[in-house]
């Protein structure tokens, strides 16, 4: 693994934070969110600021742009220096010309950060009318040579396409485009590829390089993803809960790691090497989908209408205790299978077959009295669980529908929560009372508590830290190996899908691309979609875990390509 | 004792959960005030034959139109009946109209609505029979159906409510949509629970909040409706006083005797005014975005 290297140390200083504190507005008692750090950022310099959620780095983000909220924020003391610029006592007139020329920002979600309404061209062109006497026509000659510069293609058509008009990654280069206009000194990312598929994270890191390169601007990257890390940082700075743990050269910071939560974090990274397959726990397939088509929408009354076909011709088999992994992009059809299989959606064709029974063609009635062979997990902790109900009730509710009295229903459910690792005593609360993890214990132990053949994880772990991904990606080992349960965990990570699954299913707009062990998918792909998947995980030669690059004897030729 | 305390503290939560309303969250002077007056006007009203001095109906030829008194707080009209006594019995009556013709709106709108956003085939039907609905002036489709039942008090609040329905109906409607797609709705159907325990047990509980807001502000202009078609001649005969037809009745002398109109109309005012007041605080505290701001 090539780290960048270079030395700053010569390099003019351009964002100076000195013990930073901020807290709650008007609360200088409470506890701060952000406890005195200090960040030195040198001109070219890419530098990453690394935490879980909740650990400040977003919130340090917006105090460099001026842009705490208010009403809920303050700073309390320490400074924020711009090339000796003081930007916590600078006023609104000074911070509006200050950003965009000296210090800009791109955020996560390039589809709220653009306005749905104007033509993405006229945005850009508004930066350079607000912040520089250009002429129109000037003005206009110069974003069309940014957006060239960014690679979007066909720059005079995009100019006047709304953002709605165009792919994630390509109104993500539009924002670098309208952050880098005016060459700035300081660019802040915050979390700029989270939201994007793993192929045009590739292309953006390489982008925001690129333009780091050409402009010389220094970096602050936000994210939470220590592979991106392993790519694109010179220094990375850890936070946890609003203090500094440790500053690094990224060398340094992933070989020898010197604080425990570093070591902790970079433990939890999975590993992209696949584990070895585990034997199943029976011969016979528990699962069988052949043929799964699913097209959406089509039909119509006058007019036959052609329809999306997200799902076509999907076959595959799980053995009990065995896990199947779908792997793809957003837009694959991976959770189209996945809620194909639930039957929460029906499936245009094919056969489905669990524990059995057939299911695909069931009417909803026939098919409630199979639902207890089948459960899911789903991604967003927070909404699959009903706020309202008691951790209880939502334990009980499957099997109360299935005939089991409530007491009996009642002590299964205070097993389940020590299967899960939570407190007997947390039955009573109500969701919005734990963390995202154990939200997602809670509802682990709910589809468990039906005793189910097939578990569905529909991205169960994406919205999770990732130490406490590792911790529910345990807890879903222990599970499986306790119960013989058949597992279909969908994810777009490789990293994840290497660490859980036996074998893999790749798909591609909708078409299985390629189906077959964990280990020679991942290690060995035969088709060109796997083999770029694979190349564009950001850091996948090396093993964040043992504090060293990946074996060549571990990676075959393959994947090294 | 610390029991009872812990025992007080999860009803709390499951009252909060329930609304989910923020916890420590805080109400001002306004809304405070607009309930002790609504407060006073209610009890006043129920406890009226009570204290009442006069029967609100018995007519005194020899006392016609008398100025306000010790004898005649607020004088007498032009059969000689104590507007007082007339005016605190008939708020019991707008009272009413109001409370009722919101419950059962709200009751009906409901049922309807939660119907009509779970199951599609039913939507299109029943949306299209409210958008008929709709259609028609509330006031014109209340004084038909009063015409059409005659003038009791059943017959105005049926006529109060039927406009309003289609409104619930909507409302309802779009929570259901909404609540429909959240994750836990579909883990229910995975979990294998039926259609109506669904709707009942994991969407109904989405519609409180706003029902709850939508439901005074009907309160608010059934009370208002039921006047205005007392004053048309269309509401609830004038053996029983309301607020409405007290003052239908005092418009002839409204030059020579100001009160009559005056006294039904400032209550009836107070109470509405304080009604939408506390609707709007209701919406405030229970919107999941004020909710945030505040956490």
């Amino acid at each position: 693994m090539q780290f960048k290297t270079k030395d700053f140390s010569e390099a003019r200083e351009v964002l100076k934070v000195r013990d930073l504190r901020i807290g709650l507005s008007g609360r200088p008692q409470a506890k701060p969110v952000i406890d005195g750090i200090d960040l030195t950022i040198r001109a070219g310099e890419t530098h990453c600021l690394v935490g879980e959620s909740g650990s400040g780095k977003s919130v340090t983000s917006l105090a460099a742009m001026g842009l705490l909220p208010k009403s809920a924020l303050e700073v309390q003391s320490g400074s924020i220096t711009l090339d000796d610029f003081e930007i916590t006592s600078a006023s609104h007139a000074q911070m509006r010309q200050l950003r965009a020329r000296r210090i800009a920002m791109i955020f996560q979600e390039p589809m709220t950060a653009l306005n749905p309404v104007l033509r993405v061209g006229e945005q850009i062109m508004e930066v350079l009318n607000m912040h520089s006497d250009l002429s129109q026509s000037e003005a206009k000659k110069r974003t069309l040579d940014m957006m060239d510069q960014v690679h979007l293609p066909d720059v005079n058509r995009i100019f006047s396409a709304f953002p709605h008009q165009l792919s994630g990654g390509q109104r993500q280069r539009i924002m670098i485009a309208m952050a880098l206009i005016l060459d700035p000194d300081l660019l802040i990312a915050d979390e700029p590829t989270t939201a994007l598929d793993v192929t045009t994270q590739l292309q953006i890191l390489k982008l925001i390089a690129e333009m780091q390169e050409r402009h010389g601007t220094a970096v602050l990257f936000i994210t939470h993803d220590m592979g991106v890390v392993a790519e694109i940082a010179d220094t990375v700075t850890v936070m946890q809960q609003g203090k500094i743990v440790e500053r690094a050269p990224i060398e340094k910071l992933l070989t020898k790691p010197e604080k425990e939560y570093t070591r902790t974090l970079l433990t939890a990274v999975p590993n992209l090497t696949p584990r070895p397959a585990r034997a199943a726990a029976s011969q016979s397939e528990v699962v069988r989908v052949a043929g799964l088509d699913m097209t959406y929408g089509g039909g119509g009354f006058l007019r036959r209408s052609e329809g999306v076909k997200a799902a076509q011709d999907v076959s595959f088999t799980i053995k009990p205790g065995r896990t199947l992994g779908i792997v793809g992009e957003s837009g694959s059809g991976k959770s189209t299978v996945a809620r194909a299989i639930m039957r929460l959606i029906d499936p245009t064709a094919g056969s489905v077959n669990v524990a059995g029974t057939e299911i695909a063609k069931l009417s909803r009635r026939q098919l409630r009295d199979h639902r207890k062979h089948l459960q899911i997990v789903f991604q967003d902790p927070y909404r699959s669980l009903n706020p309202r109900w008691t951790v209880a009730r939502s334990l009980c509710e499957g099997p109360i529908n299935f005939g089991t009295p409530r007491e009996e229903a009642m002590r299964h459910a205070a097993e389940l929560m020590e299967l899960v690792d939570l407190p007997r005593d947390a039955l009573d609360r109500y969701p919005h009372q734990f963390s995202g993890g154990q939200r997602q214990r809670i509802a682990i132990a709910r589809a468990v508590a039906m005793k189910p053949d097939l578990l569905v994880a529909d991205e169960a772990v994406s919205a999770l830290d990732v130490s406490v991904q590792a911790q529910v990606l345990d807890l879903l080992d222990d599970i499986q190996e306790k119960f013989g349960v058949a597992m279909l965990f969908i994810t777009h990570d490789l990293r994840v899908a290497a660490q859980i699954c036996d074998e893999v299913l790749v798909m591609q707009r909708g078409q299985v691309v390629e189906y077959g062990p964990a280990g020679d998918v991942l290690a060995n792909p035969h088709h060109d979609y796997t083999r770029n998947l694979i190349e564009a995980a950001p850091g996948r030669h090396w093993d964040f875990a043992n504090y060293r690059a990946l074996g060549s004897a571990t990676m075959t030729t393959g994947a090294t390509a | 004792m610390i029991e009872q305390h812990q025992s007080r503290h999860s009803a709390f939560q499951v009252l909060t959960g329930l609304l989910s309303l923020p916890a420590g969250a805080r109400v001002g002077i306004g809304p405070l005030l607009a309930a002790l007056i609504l407060l006073a006007i209610v009890l006043a009203s129920i406890l009226a034959p009570l204290y009442v001095p006069y029967d609100p109906l018995a007519m005194n030829s020899a006392a016609r139109l008398k100025p306000p008194s010790e004898e005649y707080l607020l004088g007498t009209d032009p059969y000689g009946r104590d507007t007082f006594s007339r005016v605190m019995t008939g708020g019991r009556v707008s009272l009413l109209i109001g409370v009722g013709a919101a419950l059962v709106s709200v009751a009906i709108g409901l049922a309807i609505g939660l119907v009509a956003g779970f199951f599609r085939v039913a939507d299109g039907i029943i949306m299209r029979i409210m958008d008929s609905l709709m259609a028609i002036p509330a006031i014109l489709l209340a004084i038909a159906l009063v015409a059409l039942n005659g003038p009791s008090l059943g017959s105005v609040i049926i006529a109060i409510t039927v406009p309003e329905v289609p409104r619930v109906v909507r409302l309802v409607r779009s929570v259901v949509l909404s609540a429909r797609e959240e994750p836990y709705v579909e883990a229910a159907i995975a979990l294998g629970s039926s259609m109506p325990k669904i709707l009942i047990q994991h969407l109904m509980p989405n519609t409180m909040a706003p029902l709850i807001v939508q439901g005074t502000y009907i309160c608010a202009s059934a009370i208002l409706i039921e006047a205005i078609l007392s004053f048309l001649g269309a509401g609830v005969s004038t053996e029983i006083p309301t607020w409405g037809n007290i003052m239908a009745e005092g418009r002839t002398y409204f030059q020579i005797k100001p009160g009559l109109i005056f006294w039904p109309g400032l209550l009836l005012s107070l109470c509405i005014l304080s009604i939408n007041l506390l609707g709007d605080t209701a919406r405030d505290l229970l919107d999941p975005r004020m909710k945030k701001r505040e956490g």
